[in-house]
């Protein structure tokens, strides 16, 4: 009985919730990608670990967690979509990770992930949203930063 | 993915039928090991699943917690039911300038309806196009009773659409996509295989790839259509198909149609075909 509660509760927020977040306008990085990779830092800062997990689970940014079971445990919710991170540091480096963020199509392009550094291409993106990257150069990195401390299987 | 699904489906529900002839004995083992199933599992292995599953094609139902299911199960605690009465109240009220109902023409619906929702959307020579079920009742209300349509999501509309489509409950849901419908059916097929919003995903990514699987808080169904319009607690009432669209459109930040447009009823077309053989399920209960 309390599970059902429990998921009636959970399910009443909604995924990827469309309501409006200010995301970043304007001119976007540019990068180069070598062998599937970004070697370079989008934004020549050093990320942020603590930001960057926080990024993971916000549900208007990143929400990583709608698709990855990650190391987080006081979230109740982690999806299955795609592969777990748990010890993603220790199989992929910052810049494999970083066009995975930035752009997954360029891996896989039947991928379901989206491309959270991009803005090209896209089909009926809603008015508010145009022209914009789901999360910023500087949260890619802070999420970057966050993953590599994700060592062990 | 739907055959992880099936498999664990099928080995639940073997499980359970051993478990009740084997007797009491086996059923406490079984309870044991209910417990550690995942959560997943356990929505899976619920006996009343079994006429929402037809080969490899589930209903939303199978996907729901067993308390939605309670609520779905019982026409009493079923919310819808409180639009399906006024469906019915209408269905015999007279309406508009020619002085009749639809009862007039129709007589009782628990005869003249049942069996007819299964087959839309449907190609319509009047308009040369799909009509779904909403569009035929405002078709109808218009040129028969020139009364004043509807709106898409009024609950006269929705109360009508319930009580049309409850006559059908049970009855395997069966739209035409041949013939004169065949160039609709191909556009929504098409709508449901195209990439958009900003999330850039496609209908086809969520409910043909990730069906059974977790994506944060929400369990993925196929993403059948044969159980709306539906009661949603979300929504904390009956909803139709074309609001649920709405709403899918708008998870992955893409610009929705308006209910009732030719896109999204191009796209009812193509998830009933999807949902062909199933059990007409409407009104429904859905999280
Ligand atoms: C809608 C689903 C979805 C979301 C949201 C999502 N991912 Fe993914 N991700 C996937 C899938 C599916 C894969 C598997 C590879 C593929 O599809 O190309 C993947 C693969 C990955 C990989 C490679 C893992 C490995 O072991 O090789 C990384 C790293 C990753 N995602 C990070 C992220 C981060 C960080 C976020 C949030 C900013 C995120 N993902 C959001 C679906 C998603
Ligand atoms: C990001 C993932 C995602 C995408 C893309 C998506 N949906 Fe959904 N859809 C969901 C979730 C989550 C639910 C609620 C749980 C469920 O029934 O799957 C849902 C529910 C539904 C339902 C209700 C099923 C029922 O039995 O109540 C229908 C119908 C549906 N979606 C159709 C569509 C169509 C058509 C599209 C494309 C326009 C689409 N979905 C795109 C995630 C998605």
């Amino acid at each position: 009985m309390t599970y059902s509660r429990f998921f009636g509760v959970a399910v009443a927020v909604v995924f990827f919730a469309a309501a409006a977040f200010s995301a970043q306008a304007g001119e976007l990085v540019t990068y180069k990608i070598v062998d599937e990779t970004i070697p370079q830092s989008l934004t020549g800062k050093a990320g942020d670990p603590v930001k960057g997990r926080k990024t993971a689970i916000n549900r208007k940014k990143g929400n990583c967690l709608g698709c990855h079971v990650m190391p987080i445990p006081e979230q109740a919710d982690h999806g299955e979509v795609g592969p777990p991170l748990n010890g993603v540091g220790s199989r992929l480096g910052a810049a494999e990770m970083r066009l995975r963020i930035v752009n997954s199509k360029m891996i896989n392009p039947d991928t379901i992930m989206p491309a959270f550094y991009h803005i090209d291409g896209f089909h009926r993106v809603q008015e508010k949203w145009k022209g914009k990257t789901i999360i910023s150069a500087q949260d890619v990195e802070d999420i970057i930063a966050y993953l590599v401390t994700l060592k062990g299987k | 993915m739907g055959n992880k699904w099936l498999g664990v489906a099928t080995v639940a529900v073997i499980g359970a039928a051993i478990a009740a002839l084997v007797g009491a004995d086996a059923a406490a083992k079984s309870d044991k090991k209910m417990e550690k199933m995942t959560e997943v599992e356990k929505r899976a292995a619920d006996p009343r699943n079994k006429k929402y599953i037809v080969g490899d094609k589930r209903t939303g139902y199978v996907f729901l917690t067993p308390a939605t299911r309670d609520i779905q199960d019982d026409d009493f605690s079923n919310p819808s039911f409180v639009w399906v009465e006024t469906g019915e109240e209408l269905w015999s009220k007279v309406d508009g300038k020619a002085g009749k109902s639809c009862a007039s023409c129709h007589g009782d619906a628990a005869k003249s309806m049942k069996g007819v929702s299964t087959a839309y959307p449907k190609y319509a020579s009047e308009v040369k196009k799909l009509m779904a079920l909403q569009h035929r009742i405002n078709w109808e209300r218009k040129n028969r009773m020139q009364a004043k349509p509807w709106k898409w999501e009024s609950s006269e509309m929705l109360g009508m659409t319930a009580y049309i489509k409850v006559q059908s409950r049970g009855m395997p849901i069966n739209a035409k996509i041949d013939g004169p419908a065949k160039p609709f059916y191909e556009k929504g097929k098409k709508f449901y295989n195209q990439r958009r919003g900003m999330l850039d995903m496609a209908c086809a990514q969520c409910h043909l790839d990730y069906p059974a699987t977790m994506i944060r808080s929400n369990l993925l169904s196929q993403g059948m259509a044969n159980g709306f319009p539906t009661f949603r607690l979300k929504w904390q009432k009956l909803g139709s198909l074309h609001r649920r669209f709405t709403g899918c459109n708008k998870q992955v930040r893409a610009t929705p149609y308006k209910r009732g447009s030719d896109e999204y009823t191009n796209l009812e077309l193509f998830l009933m075909d999807r949902a062909k053989g199933l059990p007409s399920e409407a009104p429904s209960v859905r999280m």
